[in-house]
């Protein structure tokens, strides 16, 4: 039954300031050099109509990311999650969290694992 | 993993390391003295178990091989970066010496102590300092355009700093029932969220956007904010006042003011002679009476009536109707009759210059975005304006900081829920002097003070500001006048890869000075220019206190690097050699003495870990004006000399300078200098904020420099192609002063009038030796940016805006 669940990221970008807490929160965790880690957090700035334009900043869960199974395993939070300074990721079954994505738009569901 | 041989040390950010000014609670995982992890601390209130990448990035910080581990000393020549290792011992004895010999023969303000922006080193460096006997503890930067000048104008008309209020006073946080979420937030010139400069963490700003608080945003460059604001002004550097002014104009035009807090709590009442345009003072009124006392126009019976300052009250009776505008004739006791205006009119009549239509002109922001955006915010409430260090970066800041505090107090939001509320030190434990505060390090006497660089020239340095002047004594390093500078000590600081505009006249400063020390984690450009290099720590490293606003808190030394020393560990060995009468035995003595205010000793501060003050003191909010808790005196009302919020500034007339807001067209721009505008059409600012890194720091953690691992220029892309610039390419920024090589970042975030070059750059990977100085020459932007255009009280500096041309570099140069 444990093998079935299907762990995720719901990340609300909306609220992502680029911030790189996450990346660096995986590397530290697992040890991984400069240039590798479990995250990778990449901006976007998009033109928009009459000159405008929007900047957002949008994490990406990498071949590296194991979903931090040592830590959930034991109740924590994965690194990148407690510690994203927006507070805009949640860890979670990816059921539960496509059911909190309906709700707000700017959501992105990663289930890399 | 918390493995059994695992302690985890409890501890709060500040300085070195994080580089910020700190307040998060972290865990620290410690395994045989050496740093495995660190966590955000879950049940600190300030950060929630939230961190930044500089602070997850700490054990490559600590650990790093290049940190300094032993005192050093120079033997080659200066910029040659040759060092011989020295013990501690050694090091203190030889400074002890040379200091000494320089203190005999020149006099103790012959030293200058410069530091960096003010994280955990003020109150040690002035210990040192007046320990020593100098008054010269000096910040390098121009206008010392950095926080303190803010501090210093807000000061000035609101006797208090004021900040935006995300419930930080309060344990439960967003959770108390004190608390109101502000409706609007006006973010000015701040990217807040990267580094969380001030004394506040920036991701709060972010968990009230959650809660529905909407935000205008004042910038230049699209920040991530702007992306997300109802509004945002994207003004020309440098035009902040303008847009200020334009704000007061159509908040006053449509009534949009508090009325009530306007007659109640400011000195709009108080009467202006109309001949001599100041203050008419009671003792123009009645012969004996004091000059320090205004006078107000109560219109019911037709009479002048004194508003005594002392007492923060009318002298005798109060009026029945004082008048709030009008005109009235006043009779001296000469029979003189002289007319008079109230304040509230002469602070309409400077506001009323900047209609929007005008504001638009000046800044380039269009009037109805300005109308839309003032009225938003006026009708918002509660409402708060926030503001970055890009305000105290133009000379005239002090008249811009007035213009926006006005906002605050106009709109009532002074010090209510969910408004700007204002901060004092937590329990009011004050190290160090600081506005409001003389504080618990002290000089010795008042004639140690005198010779303070800058004091007999620039006010604010005799009331809010007890530092000296960067800018005159970077002069006065060359012209000995009235006294020759004979040495610096330089702590937590790099004047010349970040604090020092124009690095070459500070490079020709060092080279003229007799002894020099720098206190440090690394070299750096800087050290390379000292006689004595000594090894600092980490806030991992070392036992200090917190208590700049709330809460009060300690961070806990939890291990320690080979022979580094704490910063205020080294001062206060030295400080003992220097003073024979210096007071305390241990570091924690002095802590104990310091933190006396709070009615706990550093252990029992320690053993909490954080404190808040209670209900009913006078760094807990709200509304204390009202309450009596502003003022030593504990009488209702500010800590200004009028004991009123003074829409015109009292100190500001006595000090010969405008005491009303208003815009002043900064040095280099296309607008004062078209004749410049011509060689030079784009114009140029710095400094916005990398997540990181901290200012010139954290370039050689490899987490961190693989974010930004380049210093870069943001170009608009159409701006780039007009010059044939491509993404990545390398290219050079250039002015009348000097220029530096930055690779091009083509994005539509800047105007394509204004390029923003990053600041701070050295290479901790290249040659330290002159003349590569770590690659500095190439990539430091200050070099096009001049020292000696502070502002007329000393205050501000034009670093936001000059002006430039661009070039791509060629094959040869990348
Ligand atoms: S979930 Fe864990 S492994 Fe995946 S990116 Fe986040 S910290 Fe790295
Ligand atoms: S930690 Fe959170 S806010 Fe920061 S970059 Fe990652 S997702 Fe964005
Ligand atoms: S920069 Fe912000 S998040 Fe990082 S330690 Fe400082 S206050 Fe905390």
């Amino acid at each position: 039954m444990a093998e079935k669940q299907r762990y995720g990221l719901l990340i609300d970008y909306e609220y992502c300031t680029g911030c790189f807490t996450c990346q660096v929160a995986c590397q530290q965790e697992y040890g991984w050099p400069a240039g590798m880690g479990g995250m990778r957090v990449n901006e976007i700035v998009q033109n928009l109509p009459k000159g405008k334009a929007y900047l957002t900043y949008f994490p990406f869960p990498t071949e590296l990311c194991i979903l931090c199974r040592p830590r959930t395993k034991k109740g924590l939070q994965p690194a990148c999650v407690q510690h994203c300074m927006a507070e805009c990721m949640r860890f979670g079954p990816v059921e539960e969290l496509a059911k909190e994505m309906a709700q707000k738009p700017r959501m992105v569901l990663w289930a890399p694992k | 993993m918390t493995q059994s041989n695992t302690t985890i040390v409890p501890t709060t950010t500040w300085s070195a390391g994080a580089g910020c000014h700190g307040g998060c609670g972290i865990l620290a995982h410690i395994r045989d003295n050496k740093l495995v992890k660190v966590e955000g601390n879950p049940d600190h209130p300030w950060n929630r178990g939230r961190l930044c990448a500089r602070v997850l990035a700490m054990t490559q910080y600590t650990h790093h091989p290049d940190r300094l581990r032993h005192p050093l000393k120079r033997v080659g020549a200066r910029g040659e970066g040759k060092w011989e290792r020295i013990s501690w011992e050694e090091a203190f004895d030889l400074i002890e010496e040379r200091m000494k010999a320089i203190r005999d023969a020149y006099g103790p303000e012959s030293m200058l102590f410069n530091s960096g922006t003010g994280r955990d080193i003020y109150p040690w460096i002035c210990m040192l300092a007046y320990a020593y006997g100098s008054p010269n503890v000096m910040f390098g930067l121009t206008g010392s355009a950095c926080y303190g000048p803010r501090l210093a104008a807000v000061n000035t008309v609101q006797g208090d700093f004021a900040v935006f209020d995300a419930a930080q006073w309060f344990p439960d946080r967003y959770d108390d029932p004190r608390w109101r979420r502000p409706e609007c937030m006006v973010i000015w010139g701040y990217n807040i969220h990267a580094t969380c400069p001030d004394n506040l963490f920036g991701h709060w700003i972010i968990d009230m956007m959650k809660k529905g608080t909407k935000i205008i945003t004042v910038d230049p460059r699209l920040s991530w904010f702007a992306s997300r604001s109802k509004h945002h002004l994207a003004l020309r550097p440098g035009t902040d006042a303008a847009l200020a002014m334009g704000f007061l104009n159509v908040i006053i035009r449509e009534k949009l003011y508090d009325r009530n807090f306007a007659q109640t709590w400011t000195n709009a009442t108080h009467l202006i002679r109309t001949d001599t345009g100041k203050l008419l003072t009671e003792a123009e009124l009645v012969s004996g009476g004091d000059s320090a006392n205004y006078v107000v126009w109560d219109e019911a019976t037709g009479r002048p009536l004194v508003w005594d300052c002392a007492a923060v009250d009318y002298r005798g009776e109060a009026p029945e109707a004082p008048m709030f505008s009008g005109s009235c004739e006043v009779e001296l006791p000469q029979g003189e009759k002289v007319a008079c205006q109230t304040v509230w009119d002469t602070f309409c009549a400077e506001v009323e210059q900047y209609p929007p239509d005008r504001v638009e002109e000046i800044t380039g922001v269009s009037a109805e975005l300005v109308a839309e955006a003032a009225r938003y915010y006026a009708k918002a409430k509660p409402a708060a304006i926030h503001w970055g260090v890009a305000v105290d970066m133009t000379p005239a800041l002090t008249p811009l900081v007035q213009a926006i505090s006005c906002l605050w107090a106009l709109t009532g939001n002074l010090d209510v829920p969910g408004g700007n509320v204002i901060a004092r030190l937590a329990f009011d434990v004050a190290p160090y002097a600081l506005p409001g505060s003389k504080g618990a390090i002290r000089l010795k006497s008042e004639e140690l003070d005198k010779p303070r660089i800058g004091v007999d020239r620039y006010m604010p340095l005799n009331k809010f500001y007890w530092r000296c002047s960067t800018d005159l004594s970077l002069d006065q390093i060359f012209t000995e006048d009235p006294y020759p500078i004979k040495g610096m000590w330089i702590q937590t600081a790099g004047i010349l890869q970040g604090l020092g505009m124009d690095p070459k006249k500070w490079r020709s400063a060092l080279e003229k000075l007799d002894f020099v020390v720098a206190v440090d984690l690394f070299h750096t450009p800087t050290t390379q220019y000292a006689d004595v290099v000594l090894p600092a720590t980490t806030f991992l490293e070392k036992d200090s206190f917190r208590s700049w606003w709330v809460p009060l808190q300690t961070i806990n030394k939890a291990m320690r690097v080979d022979e580094c020393l704490p910063d205020m560990e080294i001062n206060f060995e030295l400080s003992r050699r220097f003073d024979p009468d210096f007071r305390f035995e241990t570091l924690h003595e002095l802590y104990d003495d310091i933190l006396k205010p709070a009615g706990m000793t550093f252990a029992e501060l320690q053993q909490k870990g954080w404190a808040y003050p209670p209900e009913g003191s006078s760094s807990c909010p709200y509304r204390r004006h009202e309450k009596g808790l502003l003022r030593p005196d504990k009488r209702p009302g500010f800590r200004t000399p009028s004991g009123r919020f003074e829409l015109y500034a009292t100190l500001r007339e006595q000090w010969g300078l405008e005491p009303v807001p208003h815009h002043e067209e900064p040095p280099f721009t296309p607008v004062s200098r078209p004749d410049l505008a011509k060689d030079y059409p784009l114009i140029l600012s710095t400094g916005r904020r990398s997540p990181a890194f901290f200012h010139s720091e954290h370039r050689n953690i490899p987490w961190l420099r693989a974010i930004d691992p380049d210093p870069v220029v943001e170009i608009h892309p159409e701006t780039a192609a007009e010059h044939g610039i491509g993404n990545g390419e390398w290219m050079w920024v250039e002015n009348w002063m000097g220029r530096a090589r930055f690779k091009a970042k083509l994005t539509p975030v800047v105007p394509k009038w204004m390029i923003m070059a990053a600041h701070g750059w050295w290479h901790p990977e290249k040659d330290a030796a002159e003349p590569s100085l770590y690659g500095m020459w190439k990539s430091n932007v200050n070099q096009l940016l001049p020292m000696g255009h502070q502002g007329k009280d000393g205050m501000g500096a034009p670093i936001k805006h000059s002006m430039c041309k661009i070039y791509k570099a060629g094959p040869e140069e990348v």
